[in-house]
């Protein structure tokens, strides 16, 4: 695609490697490049929307996990996706809250899921999950059927 | 061995003595007001909510039951109809509108997510409203059929006509 | 809170910013909040200061339930996402697991899926605007537009089986084709949705109270809602005329001929005049999809072993087919290895998956981008500065639903 290639060509400076897959352009960054690459796509490429703030785990690899962020333009039309990776013993990416409004609770979700911390983000209070929760559910070593419930079952449940 | 047909309408024993029929047919008035006077509690979640919303509207109505007229305070209401997953965050909060109620109340487990936990067998979801409080009917379905929604409604009111209250007890 | 009961949520804020204010929670087990929410509102008399949303009272583990199931047992989590119009998330999710594998569906099934979605939201916006306008007082309103989708839901139930959760979309296709006289009862449908639409319209539309109940009250900026993630019927209400099926055209979306409604203001009455005028708009195209569905005979499933299940008859008889049935049920459709981003319009936005495979037949990662979850993020800029009872147009207006927010 025309739009892609040469959105490719603007930002391939700042990004570890870029790619298209699926109509998308994936960009991989370090995480010290991830807020230089978000201005730049925000202000000069004109990526205003951002739609997702999730993470991969990739258990046994290292870094074990991946950060992924997609963006969208609302005047190109066009989406954008930029991966980082991160360690275990330091999970932490910068925040996009001074940018975005809609990565404050997204990023609340990511760090209750999987454990990322967000530099800069000073709210991130469990969303989905309960005060009380021990544990990132969806990293892959948390057992899908360990519950922690609220309140004790009655006689006779387990 | 287990009876494998457990009848609903489960016949009353003929009374032997006046004073027993005048307390079976206080029985029976009291269970015939009960019954035909439900207000529901709509707990209301999750998709299971579709269907208490067309149960509760013209086509298939709960208002012929008496049961339409939904109370939003637990203090005013005596049926608590649970409809859809409850996880552990809800959890504590169906428990206090339940402790809120007074008696009598019942329960109504609406879908199977209330029932068991439904396909949510994982470490968001509760398995089952009755881990916490007492289930008077369950009915399944996901989401179940406002046919069987009318006909769980239906077998509440037989277990509601069919309860004694007994005037002198062990505690009077 | 009772010290037997644990409060599952911390508030941002415990204690008012001025003495005379007073801290009130709303739900989540509330009558008016359609959708299990807790909205902490620090209120001055009947005035909200600020808020602070709370949901996931409806988390059910979707994405970590998906990573157990393969590919194709995940279709019944997946209509349980936006409950309301379940095909849109059937088949938001088979494109993507198609576009990853390289499938591409038949025309017949193209048509059939774009008639069903659009269908699905006509569903959508009948709940969403029935309940709302059921919280204003309009019962009336309500018991006219329910009966409306329970004719669809029974409608859809020919087809697919099911009333709510209808688990058809399948990959590579659906699960059978139309049955004979569902056209017809479609086009009988769409002539009773125009009668009683139109009766709503009357009662409501130039309402004297609805309008003051509605007009400028729940105000949000397209500068604003772009910056809080808006997408859809709400991004639309506030006058810019994004629509993914019109700008990124997916399914047979590009041959069709239909508008995309705005509203001006960005309050509450320009978010039910656009879901009004977007229910007009899929009846529109689906009655254009009706006379290419005509035109367009064929099979619904793909013919690709990867995916599609053979045919009965031959899975009895050759061997051939029945390992493939077998691999396909116990292993799942092999999807290559790889991560796939689809958009779709749900009926609320952008609803999107983020598909991660590892080349086996089930998920390595299955991400939803719930339109309902972004939105409540920026509710707050909604609520604040407006009455308490505002709060229940602004919230129904939203339509949260608690399926695809929570997930």
């Amino acid at each position: 695609m025309p739009v892609l290639d040469r959105l490719q060509q603007s930002v391939a400076a700042l990004a570890e490697s870029a790619a298209q897959a699926h109509g998308v352009l994936v960009l991989q960054v370090a995480p010290a490049g991830v807020l230089p690459l978000v201005r730049r796509l925000k202000s000069d490429l004109g990526f205003d929307l951002l739609l997702d703030v999730t993470a991969i785990d990739w258990i046994g690899q290292a870094p074990r996990f991946e950060v992924v962020w997609h963006f969208y333009s609302t005047t190109d039309r066009v989406r954008v996706r930029v991966k980082a990776r991160v360690t275990e013993q330091d999970p932490t990416v910068d925040s996009l809250v001074a940018h975005y409004g809609s990565a404050r609770y997204m990023e609340r979700e990511c760090h209750e899921m999987y454990g990322i911390v967000f530099r800069g983000n000073d709210d991130l209070r469990p969303i989905l999950l309960y005060e009380g929760f021990v544990g990132h559910p969806l990293r892959k070593d948390y057992p899908k059927r360990q519950e922690q419930p609220l309140i004790p079952y009655r006689e006779g449940w387990e | 061995m287990r009876d494998p047909v457990i009848p609903i309408r489960a016949e009353r024993p003929q009374p032997t003595s006046a004073f027993e029929y005048l307390s079976t047919k206080k029985d029976e008035l009291v269970g015939w007001a009960r019954k035909f006077s439900l207000f529901p509690y709509p707990f209301v979640t999750a998709c299971c909510a579709m269907e208490f919303m067309a149960v509760s509207s013209s086509p298939y109505d709960t208002d012929r039951f008496g049961a339409a007229l939904p109370r939003f305070s637990p203090r005013q209401s005596d049926l608590l109809m649970v409809v859809g997953t409850v996880n552990h965050k809800q959890a504590p909060i169906l428990l206090k509108v339940y402790e809120q109620m007074c008696e009598p109340k019942w329960v109504i487990a609406f879908g199977v997510c209330a029932t068991s936990g439904g396909f949510y067998q994982n470490y968001a979801a509760l398995a089952g409203i009755d881990k916490i409080i007492p289930v008077d009917v369950y009915i399944p379905g996901c989401p179940p059929r406002p046919e069987t929604v009318i006909d769980g409604i239906m077998k509440l009111q037989d277990k509601i006509s069919r309860e004694r209250h007994p005037i002198l007890t062990k505690d009077f | 809170m009772n010290a037997r009961i644990p409060n599952p949520i911390r508030p941002a804020f415990t204690s008012t910013e001025h003495e005379d204010h007073v801290l009130v929670n709303i739900g989540p087990s509330h009558p008016a909040t359609h959708g299990t929410i807790q909205i902490v509102a620090e209120l001055d008399g009947e005035k909200i200061v600020r808020t602070d949303v709370h949901c996931g009272y409806l988390h059910r583990g979707f994405e970590k339930e998906c990573e157990d199931h393969t590919w194709h047992n995940l279709i019944p989590y997946v209509d349980r996402l936006n409950y309301c119009s379940a095909l849109i998330n059937d088949f938001a999710y088979c494109d993507a697991v198609e576009q990853l594998m390289g499938v591409e569906v038949t025309p017949r099934t193209r048509y059939l899926r774009t008639l069903l979605a659009e269908y699905s939201r006509i569903a959508d916006h009948l709940t969403c605007i029935a309940a709302s306008l059921m919280e204003l007082g309009a019962m009336t309103a309500f018991l006219y537009l329910v009966m409306i989708r329970d004719y669809i839901y029974e409608h859809i139930a020919d087809l697919t089986g099911a009333r709510v959760t209808y688990s058809f979309g399948r990959i590579g296709g659906l699960a059978r084709d139309l049955p004979d006289g569902w056209l017809k009862r479609l086009e009988e449908i769409l002539v009773q949705y125009d009668d009683f639409v139109g009766r709503v319209h009357g009662l409501v539309d130039r309402n004297r109270i609805f309008i003051d109940r509605t007009r400028d009250v729940g105000v949000i900026s397209t500068a604003e809602a772009i910056n809080w993630g808006y997408t859809g019927p709400i991004l639309r209400s506030t006058g810019a005329p994004r629509d993914l099926r019109k700008d990124t055209p997916y399914l047979a979306y590009a041959e069709l001929d239909f508008q995309v409604p705005v509203g001006i203001k960005g309050d509450n009455y320009d978010r039910y005049y656009v879901r009004m005028r977007e229910m007009d708009e899929s009846v529109h195209m689906i009655r254009q999809l009706v006379d290419l569905l005509a035109a367009t005979p064929g099979p619904i499933n793909v013919d690709d072993r990867r995916c599609t299940f053979p045919e009965k008859a031959h899975v009895y008889t050759e061997i051939e087919s029945l390992i493939n049935h077998f691999k396909l049920v116990m292993d799942g459709p092999r999807v290559p290895a790889g991560e796939i981003y689809v958009a779709h319009e749900g009926a609320n936005g952008e609803l999107g998956f983020f598909l991660v495979s590892d080349g086996s037949g089930t998920p390595y990662k299955v991400h939803v981008r719930s339109p309902s979850f972004v939105h409540m993020g920026g509710a707050h800029r909604m609520l604040d500065g407006y009455q308490l009872a505002d709060l229940i147009p602004t919230f129904g207006s939203i339509n949260m639903i608690g399926g695809e927010c929570d997930r």
